[in-house]
C-alpha cells in the first residue's frame, strides 16, 4: 500500500471525490492558483477549473456564507479557511445559519458543506496562526467536528464528511501534514463520522487524545511501558459528537483515564470526556480523572521557549502518565 | 445611481391586467397583515412582525420572477413577496399560531421567519443580513450550473450597515451573479432612524462601491417599482450581474408588534407616515385610470378577506407540534 | 453567584484553622471586607473578612471544626454579575497555590494535577507521620476542587484505606481480605493494580497469600523509631522508614503545631547549611547594672529588667554593623534587610512560637524590655496578632532562662541567624594570671554558611561579646 503525508491523503480525497462527483467545489482564499499556503490544494485548480476551485475574497464570512447558500441550491461545497484562527468572522454564518438551518426550517432544508481548516502549533505561527479553537464548535448542536491524526483517517474521514448532508467542521493539524506519513490506499474508501479508534491498546491507563497529541501518548505510551504500566491509547478522531461508547469502554477496561489536548484546558474536549468518564465511569475508576492542555494564556507566542512552554510534549505527557500511574 | 419614478400615465409601460394583478396581490397581503395584527392584538399570537407600507415594491419584484425557477432570500416583512411566490394566508397564520404543520418552521421559529423549498424561499434565521452572502452563493451555484436563473434576496436598510452586506455585494459583484438585492428603506431600524445608520443619502449610491448599478426608486410608487424590478431581474438573468435596488418607503406600523413607535417618533411624524400609504394611493390612480370599477376594490377586499377568514379557521383547527418532535432534524439522520 | 470562601492561609506555616464563631449567619447581609468568623490557629486567632459584598450562604463548615487551608469553609451570595468565574478564579487560586508548591513539576501544562500533586507532596511528608489518615485528605481534582472537602471514607471494610470505587467493586468481586493486600499506590494506598497482582497470586497459589511484593519497609514494631523525616521529594515516591509504636507504647495525633515545628525544622536544616560557634560572656558588667536599676526599672516601666532587653540591645547594634547577619539568602542575590525585626523565641508548653518586635533597633532597652515582655506574656496567653510573628529578620533564643549553658539552635528560615543566650553562670575564670569569679554566659551563633562565612559571624558575635563587656552601667536604658 502506498505511503502518503497526511496533506497528500487529504489532497487526495477532495480530487478524488471531485472527480466522482461534480457538486463538489472549493472556495477559500488562495485555494486556486497558488494551490493554498500549505499546497493542500495544488493542482485541483487547473483540474477542476476556476470555478470548482475558486478563489475568494479576503472574507470569512463571504465564504461560508456563499458556500451555505451554494449547499442549499445543491452543491456540495468545501469552505477552506486559511487557518482556523481566523474562523472567528464567520462563526455567526457557521452557528447562527449553517448549524441551525435543518432544525429551523424543520428538515426542509439542509447544508451539506465541509469547513476544512489547519489548527494546532509547534510551527513559530505564533498567537493567530497556532490555536486550537475547535471546542468553541463542539457545544452546536447541528455542526459535527472531526480531527483525523493519521493520513488513512484524513482521506476517509474527509470523503465522509464531503457525503454527508450537514454541516462538518473538518480541522486538518497543520504540523501533521508534512511530518506524519503512512499508508492510505488509493481506492476509495470512508472512515465514518462520530467514531474513535483505539490505536494502542493497554490495561492501566486509557489515554485519550486527537491531533497530533496523539503520536506524543503513542510514544509516552512506549516509554512507561518499559516501565509495567501498559496505555491504551484511543484516538477520538471525532469530536462532535464524541464517541461516547468507545470512550465509556476504555475508561472502565482501564480505571486510570489521561485526557490529553494541545488546545487550552478549560472548558474544552478535555473538560467534556472527564465529565462522560465521571457520569459512566465512577465505579471503575482508580484515580481522579487527568486532564492535560495548553496553560491559561490566549495562545502559543512567537519565541521558542515561549512557544516550548505552551506546547505538549512526549516528555511532559510521560511525567503525567507517571503521576497518575503512581496514584 | 438612477433615480426612477413613473411619469403621470404610465398605462403604457404596464398593462392592465398586471396592474390589477399588482393590486389584487398588495390588497391581499395588506389583508392578511392586517389579521396577523388583530391575531395578536387578541393574544392569539404571540407575535407578528409587519410589511404594511412595504407591498408596492415586494409585490412588483415578486411578479417579475419566475415561481419554480428563481430562489428567494427574503427578511422577516417579506410577506407580500412569499404570497406571490405561492405561499398561501393559510401557511401563514398556521405559522404565526406556530402549528406543526407551519410550512417555514413547523413552529420552531418565530413568526416572518419564511422559508419553504416549495416555493425556493430559503429558511432565514434572525441575524439579519445573512442570507445576502447565501443569495450570492446560490447565485452563484445557478452560474455554476449553467442556468439563467436568479435569486433575489431583500433586507431593511439597516441591514446595509452590517459586514455581510459589504461582502456580499463584494463578491457578486466581482464574479457578475444573477442576484437582485433589494433594499426596503423605510427609514427605521427599530427605533434608529437612517440619519443614524448611515452618512449617505441613499443606499443606492453604495453600489458605485462595488462596481455595480445602484437604483433608487420611490416604494410608493408601484410602476415605478414595477419597471425597476423588471430591469434587475432581467439584467440578473442575462448574465450582466448585481443590482442594488432601493426602495424608499413607509413604515406604517411599528417595528413588531413588541415595539411601540409612539415612544420615540412624534404624532405628527406619524401622521405624515400614514398619509404616504402605497395602497390607497394605487387603488385611487387605479380606479381614475378606469382600470378598477367603482366597487371593484370594496369586492375584492370582501374576497380576501373571507379567504383570510378560512384560512385563520383553519388554522386555527391545526394540531400543535409534539413536545417530543423538538428532538427531530437536528441532523439528516434524526428524520 | 454562590461565590466559595475558603480558609486562608493565616501565618506562613499554618496549615489550617479552626472555626470558633460565625459572626454572619445564612442569609444576612454581607459587606466586603466584613468578618464573617473568628477563627483560632496554632499560632494566631484571626478573623477572616468577606472577599464580597452579598448575604451569607450556608456554613459548610460548623463552628468547632478544623479545616485545612484552602478548604471551603462557607459560601456568599453575591449580587454582582458575572461572577460565574469567581469559583474558577478560587480554583485557579487554589492552582497556583499548588503550582507553586509543586516546583518540581515538569510543566504548567499538568496544571489539574498540580493542586493534587502538590497537597500530595506535604500529605506524603505526612504520610510518613501518619500515612491512611494523611492519604485520605488527598484533596480532589481542580474540577472538583471548589466543592466539598472530600467525605470520609464510607465503611471499607473498617479498614482505613482509601478505596476508589475500582478498587472496591474488584474487592467485591473477587472476596478479597484487604489486610492481605500490600499498598504500593500513593500514600500506601491500595490501587486497583496492586489488587489485581494481589488476586492474581493469590488464585494461581491456591489462595494462599503470596510472598509480599517489594515495597518500602513496612511497619515493624522491633524497628529502632526512625525519626519521620520523609525523603518525599516527588509524588509517587516511597515513604521513608519510620518508628511505629510498640506495644505499651501510645500514640499521640499530631497537633497542627507540631507538625508545622516538624516542617519547618526538617526545612530549616535542609535548605540551610548550619555552622556554629560560641562566644563566653564576661556579664559583669551587666549584672552590676542590673542589680542596680532593677528596682527602679520595674516600677518605671512595668517591665522586668531581665538580661534578655540588654542582650537584645547590644545584639541590634552589633546587627547594624554586620549587616549580613540581618539578610536572606537567594538565588538572585543576599537581601540584606532594612528593616531589622528582631523574633524573641518563646518556649509554650506544646508550641514554639517567636514573637517579633519590629524596628527593635530604634528602640531602647526599656522599650525592648516592655515590648518583650508584652510580647512574651500574650504568646503565653494566646492573643498575638498576625504581623507580629511574622517578618523577623533575626532571632534571639533565651534558652539560658530555663538552664542551658550551650545550645544549638536551629535557624528561623529564612533568616541567616540565630543567636542562643544560654544561662549566666558564675564560673571560675582566669583575669590577669589570677582565679576570680565571674558570671559567665555563652553565646552560640548558628548561621547560615551560605550567606555569611566565619569571618563576619565571628565579628559579629565578637561585637556582641564586646558590646556587654564594656557597657556603661552607669549609662540610660532609655
Amino acid at each position: 500500500m502506498p505511503t502518503k503525508s497526511y496533506l497528500e491523503a487529504i489532497r487526495e480525497g477532495m480530487r478524488d471525490e471531485m472527480r466522482r462527483d461534480e457538486r463538489v467545489m472549493i472556495l477559500g482564499e488562495d485555494v486556486g492558483a497558488k494551490g493554498g499556503v500549505f499546497g493542500t490544494t495544488e493542482g485541483l485548480q487547473a483540474e477542476f477549473g476556476e470555478w470548482r476551485v475558486m478563489d475568494s475574497p479576503l472574507a470569512e464570512s463571504c465564504i461560508v456564507g456563499v458556500c451555505i447558500g451554494a449547499a442549499l441550491y445543491g452543491m456540495r461545497p468545501i469552505a477552506e479557511i486559511q487557518f482556523q484562527d481566523f474562523i472567528l468572522p464567520a462563526v455567526d454564518q457557521i452557528v447562527s445559519e449553517a448549524a441551525k438551518m435543518r432544525y429551523r426550517s424543520n428538515n426542509d432544508w439542509g447544508v451539506p458543506m465541509v469547513l476544512r481548516a489547519p489548527f494546532g502549533g509547534g510551527v513559530h505561527g505564533a498567537l493567530y496562526h497556532s490555536q486550537s479553537l475547535e471546542a468553541m464548535f463542539c457545544g452546536v448542536p447541528g455542526l459535527k467536528v472531526v480531527v483525523p491524526s493519521t493520513p488513512y483517517d484524513a482521506k476517509g474521514l474527509l470523503i465522509s464528511a464531503m457525503r454527508d448532508p450537514d454541516p462538518v467542521l473538518y480541522f486538518e493539524h497543520k504540523r501533521a501534514y508534512r511530518s506524519i506519513k503512512g499508508e492510505v490506499p488509493d481506492e476509495e474508501y470512508t472512515v465514518p463520522l462520530g467514531s474513535a479508534a483505539v490505536v494502542r491498546e493497554g490495561r492501566d491507563i486509557a489515554i485519550f487524545s486527537f491531533g497530533m497529541v496523539v503520536h506524543m501518548a503513542l510514544e509516552a505510551a512506549e516509554r512507561i511501558a518499559a516501565d509495567g504500566f501498559e496505555c491504551e491509547v484511543v484516538d477520538l478522531r471525532s469530536l462532535r459528537p464524541l464517541d461516547r461508547a468507545a470512550i465509556v469502554s476504555s475508561a472502565r477496561k482501564c480505571g486510570k483515564v489521561m485526557v490529553a489536548q494541545e488546545a487550552n484546558l478549560a472548558v474544552s474536549i478535555a473538560s467534556e470526556v472527564a465529565a462522560i468518564v465521571a457520569e459512566e465511569c465512577f465505579e471503575y475508576l482508580d484515580a481522579p480523572v487527568m486532564r492535560i492542555g495548553g496553560p491559561e494564556i490566549p495562545a502559543m507566542p512567537f519565541a521558542h521557549a515561549l512557544e516550548d512552554f505552551y506546547l505538549i510534549t512526549p516528555d511532559k505527557l510521560e511525567a503525567a502518565l507517571r503521576t497518575l500511574a503512581a496514584y | 445611481m438612477v433615480v426612477a419614478s413613473s411619469h403621470a400615465v404610465t398605462r403604457e409601460n404596464v398593462d392592465a391586467d398586471t396592474l390589477r394583478t399588482l393590486y389584487r396581490h398588495m390588497l391581499r397581503s395588506r389583508v392578511l397583515d392586517e389579521r396577523m395584527w388583530v391575531l395578536n392584538r387578541q393574544g392569539r399570537a404571540p407575535f407578528w412582525i409587519s410589511g404594511i407600507g412595504h407591498e408596492a415594491i415586494q409585490v412588483a419584484v415578486g411578479m417579475n420572477m419566475e415561481p419554480g425557477r428563481d430562489w428567494l432570500a427574503p427578511y422577516y416583512r417579506d410577506l407580500a413577496l412569499t404570497l406571490v411566490l405561492g405561499m398561501t394566508p393559510r401557511d401563514h397564520i398556521l405559522s404565526v399560531l406556530a402549528k406543526a404543520d407551519d410550512p417555514n418552521s413547523g413552529g420552531r421559529q418565530m413568526p416572518a421567519h419564511y422559508g419553504s423549498r416549495a416555493h425556493n424561499i430559503i429558511s432565514t434565521g434572525s441575524p439579519v443580513t445573512t442570507q445576502l452572502l447565501h443569495a450570492a452563493g446560490i447565485a452563484l451555484a445557478m452560474k455554476m450550473r449553467g442556468e439563467d436563473s436568479v435569486c433575489v434576496t431583500s433586507i431593511g436598510e439597516g441591514s446595509t450597515s452590517g459586514g455581510d452586506f459589504h461582502e456580499a455585494l463584494n463578491f457578486a459583484a466581482t464574479h457578475k451573479l444573477a442576484v437582485v438585492f433589494v433594499v426596503e428603506n423605510n427609514g427605521y431600524a427599530i427605533s434608529v432612524p437612517v440619519e443614524k445608520q448611515m452618512a449617505t443619502p441613499n443606499v443606492a449610491d453604495r453600489a458605485l462601491a462595488y462596481g455595480i448599478p445602484g437604483v433608487s426608486v420611490d416604494g410608493n410608487d408601484v410602476i415605478a417599482c414595477y419597471r425597476t424590478a423588471r430591469d434587475a431581474v432581467q439584467r440578473a438573468r442575462s448574465g450582466l450581474g448585481p443590482t442594488l435596488l432601493e426602495a424608499k418607503l413607509h413604515r406604517l406600523t411599528s417595528h413588531s408588534s413588541d415595539d411601540d413607535q409612539r415612544r420615540y417618533r412624534s404624532a405628527d411624524d406619524l401622521a405624515a407616515e400614514r398619509a404616504h400609504d402605497c395602497l390607497p394611493h394605487f387603488r385611487s390612480m387605479l380606479e381614475d385610470l378606469g382600470i378598477l370599477a367603482p366597487g371593484d376594490a370594496e369586492r375584492l377586499r370582501l374576497e380576501l378577506v373571507a379567504e383570510v377568514d378560512e384560512a385563520t379557521a383553519f388554522a386555527e383547527q391545526a394540531a400543535d407540534p409534539l413536545a417530543e418532535s423538538a428532538l427531530l432534524h437536528v441532523y439528516a439522520e434524526d428524520d | 453567584m454562590a461565590l466559595t470562601v475558603t480558609m486562608p492561609q493565616l501565618g506562613e506555616s499554618v496549615t489550617e484553622g479552626t472555626i470558633a464563631r460565625w459572626l454572619k449567619q445564612p442569609g444576612e447581609m454581607v459587606a466586603k471586607y466584613e468578618s464573617i468568623a473568628e477563627v483560632v490557629t496554632d499560632k494566631v486567632n484571626a478573623e477572616i473578612p468577606a472577599p464580597a459584598e452579598g448575604s451569607m450562604g450556608e456554613h459548610i463548615a460548623a463552628e468547632g471544626a478544623v479545616v485545612a487551608v484552602g478548604e471551603p469553609i462557607c459560601t456568599i451570595e453575591t449580587v454582582e454579575q458575572g461572577q460565574t468565574g469567581s469559583a474558577w478564579h478560587q480554583a485557579d487560586g487554589e492552582a497556583a497555590a499548588g503550582n507553586g508548591a509543586a516546583a518540581e513539576e515538569p510543566a504548567e501544562q499538568v496544571q489539574p494535577v498540580a493542586p493534587e500533586a502538590a497537597a500530595v507532596q506535604p500529605a506524603a511528608v505526612q504520610a510518613a507521620a501518619a500515612p491512611p489518615a494523611a492519604a485520605e485528605q488527598a484533596p480532589p481534582p481542580v474540577a472538583a476542587a471548589v466543592g466539598a472537602p472530600p467525605a470520609t471514607e464510607p465503611g471499607g471494610g473498617g479498614a482505613d484505606y482509601h478505596l476508589t470505587p475500582a478498587v472496591r467493586m474488584l474487592v467485591r468481586e473477587h472476596e478479597v481480605d484487604l489486610a492481605q493486600v500490600e499498598g504500593t499506590g500513593l500514600g500506601g494506598r491500595i490501587s486497583k493494580k496492586d489488587l489485581l497482582d494481589y488476586v492474581q497470586r493469590r488464585d494461581s497459589a491456591g489462595h494462599a497469600p503470596g510472598p509480599a511484593p517489594a515495597a518500602p519497609a513496612p511497619p515493624a514494631p522491633t524497628e529502632t523509631p526512625v525519626p519521620a523525616v520523609a525523603v518525599a521529594a516527588e509524588p509517587g515516591a516511597r515513604p521513608a522508614p519510620q518508628a511505629a509504636p510498640g506495644e505499651g507504647d501510645t500514640l499521640t495525633p499530631l497537633t497542627p503545631a507540631r507538625r508545622a515545628i516538624a516542617e519547618h525544622m526538617v526545612r530549616s536544616r535542609r535548605t540551610a547549611p548550619h555552622a556554629w560557634l560560641m562566644m563566653e560572656v564576661d556579664m559583669s558588667g551587666v549584672a552590676r547594672l542590673r542589680g542596680a536599676r532593677r528596682a527602679a526599672f520595674e516600677e518605671r516601666y512595668g517591665a522586668k529588667l531581665t538580661y534578655l532587653p540588654l542582650v537584645a540591645r547590644a545584639v541590634c547594634d552589633a546587627l547594624r554593623q554586620f549587616p549580613t547577619l540581618n539578610a536572606s539568602w537567594s538565588d538572585d542575590g543576599l537581601i540584606v534587610h532594612r528593616d531589622l525585626n528582631l523574633g524573641i523565641a518563646v518556649a509554650l508548653e506544646e508550641n514554639l512560637i517567636v514573637p517579633v518586635v519590629r524596628n527593635a533597633d530604634r528602640l531602647s532597652v526599656a522599650g525592648l524590655a516592655v515590648a518583650m515582655q508584652d510580647l512574651g506574656d500574650r504568646a503565653r496567653s494566646n492573643k498575638l496578632k498576625l504581623d507580629e510573628i511574622q517578618g523577623g529578620t533575626f532571632t534571639l533564643n533565651n534558652t539560658g532562662a530555663l538552664g542551658t549553658v550551650l545550645t544549638q539552635a536551629i535557624i528561623n528560615q529564612p533568616q541567616a541567624a540565630i543567636l542562643a543566650m544560654d544561662a549566666v553562670i558564675k564560673r571560675a575564670v582566669v583575669v590577669d594570671d589570677a582565679i576570680a569569679i565571674r558570671p559567665i554566659m555563652n553565646l552560640g551563633l548558628s548561621f547560615d554558611h551560605r550567606i555569611n562565612d566565619g569571618l563576619q559571624a565571628t565579628r559579629f558575635l565578637r561585637k556582641v561579646k564586646d558590646l556587654l563587656e564594656t557597657i556603661d552601667d552607669t549609662g540610660s536604658l532609655m
